[in-house]
């Protein structure tokens, strides 16, 4: 009935030429996704910052928004910047409303959330 | 538009995690039959996909040889939908999720999902029964009228 959580890992060059991690997600992002999210994480993890691409996601709850979390809490551990862009209205509202804005600059597309870095 | 007012939709569940995309996409069918904005209409998708997910997991305890039971009531200016579990219900509300906390490890990561259903539609109640079998979430969303003629 879910969809299952992909997760792939690109890189792309910041401003100043520096490598940026992209954790590109698709499908749905819920309690079932913990491997595939947060296994990506750890290949990125201490690493420099990092972007979410969640422009192909269908689907996100509350589980989905714990593993976000969780991505969060190991980034402001190790230091590493977090941006994501490529929500839908809804869900750039439902990540502002609870608070994940704070930590991770929420932005339309690649582009500006590689310029905010 | 189609005449939806009067109306009743029921949904029954197994208490198997992904079955709430079943409730949530038949909430947005009678919504959108309704005339609800788009915008709405993902409030209301999240709000009673939460409120299915803590009925399999929390009321059901994930025990599928219960069922979810959802029942959708429309009437002319708003959509009322009923989320029934086999559980004992709340006792009281969880506090308000506080990002700094979950993100510095003082407060469970999870936990989002009776704040998010109180913030995206326009009345949220849990009701307990009296002997404890059966409790439900009763949630509102109500069509805005203004700008209309």
């Amino acid at each position: 009935m879910q969809t299952e959580t992909r997760t792939t890992i690109d890189r792309t060059a910041g401003a100043s030429g520096a490598a940026i991690a992209v954790l590109r997600f698709s499908g749905d992002i819920s309690s079932t996704s913990k491997d595939s999210v947060l296994g990506a994480w750890q290949n990125v993890s201490g690493s420099g910052p990092v972007l979410l691409d969640f422009s192909k996601v269908d689907y996100i709850n509350s589980s989905g928004i714990a593993l976000i979390i969780q991505m969060l809490m190991e980034a402001d551990k190790s230091g590493q910047k977090v941006a994501a862009f490529g929500l839908t209205p809804h869900f750039q509202k439902v990540f502002t409303m609870v608070g994940i804005g704070k930590y991770a600059g929420l932005h339309k597309d690649q582009e500006a959330a590689v310029a905010s870095m | 538009m189609v005449a939806t007012a009067g109306t009743s939709v029921e949904v029954r569940l197994p208490s198997r995690l992904g079955f709430e995309k079943v409730a949530m996409g038949t909430a947005a069918s009678v919504a959108q039959l309704m005339g609800f904005p788009a915008e709405r209409i993902e409030d209301l998708k999240t709000a009673v996909a939460e409120a299915c997910i803590n009925a399999i997991e929390h009321g059901n305890q994930l025990n599928e040889k219960l069922s979810v039971g959802v029942i959708l009531s429309a009437s002319d200016d708003q959509l009322e939908v009923k989320v029934v579990d086999n559980g004992a219900g709340i006792s009281k509300q969880p506090p308000k999720p506080d990002i700094d906390r979950k993100v510095h490890g003082q407060e469970d990561p999870r936990g989002m999902g009776m704040f998010l259903i109180q913030a995206l539609v326009d009345e949220a109640e849990w009701v307990r029964d009296s002997i404890g079998k059966h409790s439900y979430v009763r949630l509102v969303i109500r069509l805005d009228k203004e700008g209309e003629d």
